[in-house]
């Protein structure tokens, strides 16, 4: 009976019996995806900022710079690796790796996290450091000069503008993540891509079922790049100052004085 | 005068290119010195080794009679009593104006909000930017950015304040309004060190000038003396062309 419809008559079809399933399905995707950027950028941030230490001269020598470049190596090791092999392939390595070699079962929820973020975390990690270094080095030498450490100076003056910098990379991360949890499936989570995959195989309706899918991954995705733009426009504040009153500024100063 | 500030042997080199060589000067308590010499004399790379933004490569710099250069000397706590006024201002671009002079009280000298607010408030009524509090950095222009930045080295409450070419990144106008201020200062009895193209400042402001060139100190002494009766021919031969160019 269904192939008796045409094309809009078996969407409609196909939304009334399954509209639910799709829409569990692009829950589950954005969840995943935007838990896994939040948790991909501490992770990113972590990387990028151990990785731009740098080695005092005249320490060359010490343990403390033995330890720093060893960490430093094992992480470039990290970023290599994760961002190096297809996505597909670290969740089954991951899922099932960890099964037969250590004996660990993940859920495949907490494998999907997992995968998810570790792999936005490679990526978020050259973001970060490239985002540190394209900080003009008068930034970093201000705020040493009036005595604060490289942690501090990091913190309050180089990572705001670094973070600022690298938001358009944090929403290419989470549009991609939006899109690439599709390769979930392999590990049987029922995202979106999923249930895509179900319907058109249990109606033979790919055409349709794909043209339903499409619109949903691109509503999340634009709504999702408008809001970051927001969020830019947010940190970038005004552009126009207002004058202090100097008469207050007076008062206030008196007003501590007396 | 205590002797507050003390470069003994000093020598920086890059590679094999040797920057400066065997510098020796002393800073006593409210001595206000000039640096006077070409474009890559080394003079802007010792202030530098001053506040050990560039590690020296041999020499002592000593800080009431300590040597800051040895390993487990406390390089944030000192460079916090030596304060720095670069050329390119330097000024912290995510925050304010206000901001920028009390994050380093917050921080590095652990003041109270309050406190270093009041700070921060007194020092930038006293480069006259205090209606600019609200400000970001790039509102403002070059003279008023340097200002800021002279406000945010006073709010430490630094012995020594480091000036590395302060006015040359700005036009005459602007100039006139930071030498001011650092007139006031040097009145105020403000321990300074100047790196400077500007010989009137050098000239009337100072107590004390030093001439560099190649790495060395040529000649240094009272501004009278330099200016009026230089002994050396490196040091004629320079200020004849600056001061024929003005």
């Amino acid at each position: 009976m269904i192939s008796e419809m045409n094309f809009f008559g078996r969407i409609l079809y196909i939304l009334q019996s399954y509209g639910l399933s799709y829409l569990t399905g692009a829950g589950t995707t954005l969840l995943i995806a935007l838990v896994s950027t939040v948790i991909g950028c501490l992770i990113g941030f972590a990387v990028g900022v151990i990785q731009t230490i740098p080695i005092q001269e005249g320490n060359e020598r010490t343990p403390a710079t033995f330890l720093l470049k060893f960490c430093q190596m094992i992480l470039h090791a990290y970023v290599e690796l994760f961002r190096g092999t297809p996505m597909i392939v670290q969740a089954v390595f991951i899922y099932y790796g960890l099964a037969q070699i250590w004996g660990v079962q993940l859920g495949m929820w907490q494998a999907a996290f997992l995968v998810v973020s570790i792999n936005t975390g490679a990526y978020m990690a050259e973001s970060v450091r490239g985002g540190i270094i394209s900080i003009d080095p008068g930034q970093m030498e201000g705020a040493k000069s009036i005595g604060m450490n490289h942690f501090q100076a990091m913190t309050s003056v180089i990572l705001p503008q670094a973070f600022r910098n690298i938001l358009p990379q944090i929403g290419n991360n989470l549009i991609i993540n939006i899109k690439d949890t599709s390769v979930l499936s392999v590990i049987s989570i029922v995202d979106l891509f999923f249930v895509h995959k179900s319907v058109s195989g249990a109606l033979y309706t790919y055409f349709e079922s794909a043209s339903i899918v499409m619109l949903i991954y691109l509503t999340m995705t634009i709504t999702v790049s408008r809001l970051l733009r927001l969020l830019e426009k947010y940190l970038d504040g005004s552009e126009n100052y207002e004058l202090a009153d100097c008469m207050d500024i007076g008062n206030q100063m008196h007003k501590k004085g007396a | 005068m205590e002797k507050i500030l003390e470069l003994s042997h000093l020598g920086k080199s890059f590679g094999n290119h040797i920057v400066l060589r065997d510098i020796n000067f002393s800073v006593k308590k409210g001595d206000v010195i000039s640096v006077i010499g070409a474009s890559g004399s080394g003079k802007s790379t010792m202030l530098r080794c001053i506040n050990l933004l560039e590690t020296p490569t041999s020499g002592e710099i000593l800080f009431h009679e300590k040597n800051i250069i040895s390993k487990n000397n406390d390089i944030p706590s000192y460079r916090s009593k030596v304060g720095m006024v670069f050329q390119s201002f330097n000024l912290f671009s995510n925050m304010s104006v206000l901001e920028n002079c009390i994050v380093g009280q917050v921080k590095v000298l652990k003041r109270n909000k309050e406190e270093a607010k009041e700070k921060a408030l007194q020092f930038l009524t006293k480069v006259g930017m205090e209606p600019y509090i609200h400000a970001k950095p790039r509102q403002l222009s070059g003279g008023q950015k340097q200002r800021v930045a002279i406000a945010r080295a006073l709010a430490m409450e630094p012995e020594v304040l480091l000036f590395d070419e302060p006015t040359s990144a700005l036009d005459p106008l602007m100039v006139g309004e930071v030498l001011n201020v650092m007139k006031t200062l040097a009145l105020e009895g403000l321990t300074m060190i100047v790196v400077t193209h500007e010989m009137s400042f050098a000239r009337d402001v100072s107590n004390h000038v030093v001439y560099m060139d190649d790495g060395y100190i040529v000649e240094e002494g009272s501004p009278k003396q330099l200016f009026s009766e230089p002994t050396q021919e490196k040091t004629k031969a320079f200020l004849a062309t600056i001061l024929s160019e003005k």
